[in-house]
């Protein structure tokens, strides 16, 4: 227990090392600024969608949709309501959650795939497409987050930092033992007296929170709203990024992120069909590597 | 006043009758066994005590209050608690964490998002208190997955007990255990029963184990009660020795 405890902390040291110098040592590799950025952004969101994979056991292809929500929301606010910043990222979030919390109860009762199935409805709606796909302007004035993309990245880290960190101590918490119950043995769980259906809302919503944010984040990253951030292969992006990462890890989500996003980066200068090539290697992953990249890293470590 | 009041109670499967028209008391502090041969309806007839089923006709009365359509978790809240024929845990977590998770929930913390220190220590006094009087003390970081039968089972009912029943079910505690095993959760059942003063309904093959540990035993075949006594007259009875028994009851 002692040791397994020492190496958490030490693999959450290591990764606040690596997102807190990234402006600093990506551009020395090659990288740019932006793309650390997209890493730290679809990270949340695939972190977000693995507290409710990887630590309720519950799978979801429809966060696209909260993640579409939180962008639309943060973007129609700055483009009709308000030019500030932070409270685009507040209504982009609220409006998210709230959806998940209204259409939770709906879909909570189905387990497995017929659950993943009805996401996938309630995600894979086009009504809200081609709303407004303009440049959203910033009227922020302190910190010029839209020319500086350094500043905006940190941004983006404290709000991650944020999020991350109120997902670890839930999951450490009476609460968040509950849900590991659950993701263990659902039947065990209602018999020792966990109302399941209220604890999966629960999670769902926690979770469709976070994805909602980082949407949100995700439309100021860009400076429009993309419609196929709703679509549901978007939802098939995040589940992708927690199993290549590894979704029985708090951090597997965010490594998997870092390699879908520089995959794409790179691949799709070379070749349209880029998806094909994450694809193979993500069944590569899946068949030799079921606990995801973070899962050889980690039993590299311990031999 | 009876703990447990069962009147009249069946349950359908289609044109099934599983169970038809049982009724049954049990009184608290007393350990009751459901004897019968395979497909006799016992464990069906569990699964409508526990809330796993619903029962088609007929009434379920807990402590004077009227069960029948409560939902199993909050059956537990008013002190139910039960085991399963094929052990159900968290076999991907430590046997410590297990019991836990039972404690946490029974002490009413299972939203709580935050512990006290206090709070924290009292719940891991619990836990060990708990893991101590079910032998498992020595297993406590192992995952119960990879424990042995008994040492799961173990695991199973000290979990049931973290919740403070004060009616404990049991579905056939000792299925696919050794003598040592057997022996070892029959002597953990008594003790349990003793320390704690909890009413136990238990189902059970093992004939040794029944008359060994019940007070009261009813035999149940084919869907409907046949008998109800001590083991002496359930012993003597000649309609069980018939039905089920056999030479069994001699031995």
């Amino acid at each position: 227990m002692r040791g397994d405890d020492l190496q958490k902390r030490a693999a959450t040291a290591i990764v606040w090392l690596l997102l807190l110098g990234m402006p600093f040592w990506l551009p020395a590799i090659g990288g740019y600024t932006e793309l650390g950025s997209r890493v730290v952004v679809l990270g949340l969101a695939a972190m977000s969608l693995n507290f409710l994979l990887g630590y309720t056991g519950v799978l979801s292809f429809g966060h696209a949709a909260y993640f579409g929500l939180g962008a639309y929301g943060a973007g129609m606010t700055l483009k009709y309501l308000v030019p500030s910043t932070s409270l685009g990222i507040l209504v982009g979030t609220l409006v998210g959650t709230l959806a998940a919390a209204i259409i939770g109860p709906l879909i909570i009762r189905l387990r497995g795939v017929y659950f993943a199935m009805v996401t996938i409805a309630f995600g894979g709606d086009d009504g809200l497409i081609g709303w407004t796909r303009q440049p959203l302007d910033f009227g922020f004035a302190k910190i010029d987050i839209l020319h500086n993309p350094v500043a905006f990245y940190y941004l983006i880290l404290v709000l991650f930092a944020l999020a991350t960190g109120c997902m670890a101590w839930l999951l450490r918490s009476p609460f968040g033992r509950t849900l590991l119950a659950i993701r263990e043995n659902e039947r065990r769980a209602r018999f020792l007296g966990i109302p399941v259906d209220q604890h999966i809302w629960i999670s769902w919503v926690i979770s469709c929170c976070f994805v909602s944010l980082a949407g949100a984040l995700y439309a100021l990253l860009n400076n429009f709203v993309d419609p196929r951030a709703l679509y549901w292969t978007q939802s098939g992006d995040f589940v992708i990024m927690a199993v290549l990462g590894g979704m029985r890890s708090f951090w597997g989500p965010l490594l998997g992120a870092a390699i879908f996003v520089v995959l794409q980066d790179y691949l799709s200068s070379q070749t349209q069909n880029w998806m094909s090539l994450v694809g193979l290697f993500f069944v590569l992953v899946v068949l030799f590597f079921p606990r995801g990249v973070l899962g050889i890293i980690r039993r590299r470590a311990a031999a | 006043m009876s703990l447990l009041r069962v009147e009249n109670v069946s349950k359908y499967f289609g044109s099934l009758i599983a169970v038809n028209n049982i009724s049954m008391n049990v009184e608290p502090g007393e350990l009751r066994a459901i004897i019968g041969p395979n497909g006799a309806g016992k464990t069906t007839f569990f699964n409508l005590i526990s809330g796993f089923l619903t029962p088609s006709s007929g009434r379920i009365v807990f402590d004077g209050e009227d069960i029948t359509a409560l939902r199993p978790a909050r059956r537990v809240w008013r002190g139910m608690a039960r085991t399963f024929q094929i052990t159900e845990v968290f076999p991907e977590l430590p046997v410590r964490e297990n019991l836990r998770i039972a404690v946490e929930v029974a002490a009413g913390d299972r939203l709580n998002p935050w512990l006290s220190r206090d709070a924290d220590g009292e719940i891991r006094a619990r836990v060990a208190e708990l893991m101590d009087r079910g032998g498992l003390a020595e297993k406590a970081d192992r995952l119960v997955g990879e424990l042995a039968h008994g040492d799961q089972r173990a695991t199973e009912i000290m979990m049931a007990l973290a919740l403070k029943p004060r009616l404990l079910l049991l579905d056939e505690p000792t299925a696919g255990m050794g003598d040592q095993e057997t022996y070892d959760i029959t002597q953990l059942i008594r003790k349990l029963h003793r320390e704690e003063k909890l009413a136990i309904v238990l189902i059970e093959h093992d004939m040794r184990v029944v008359f060994h540990l019940a007070d009261r035993i009813m035999v149940l075949a084919e869907g409907e009660p046949l008998a109800e006594g001590t083991p002496r007259e359930i012993g003597a009875n000649e309609a069980v020795q018939a039905a089920y028994l056999g030479t069994a009851a001699a031995a």
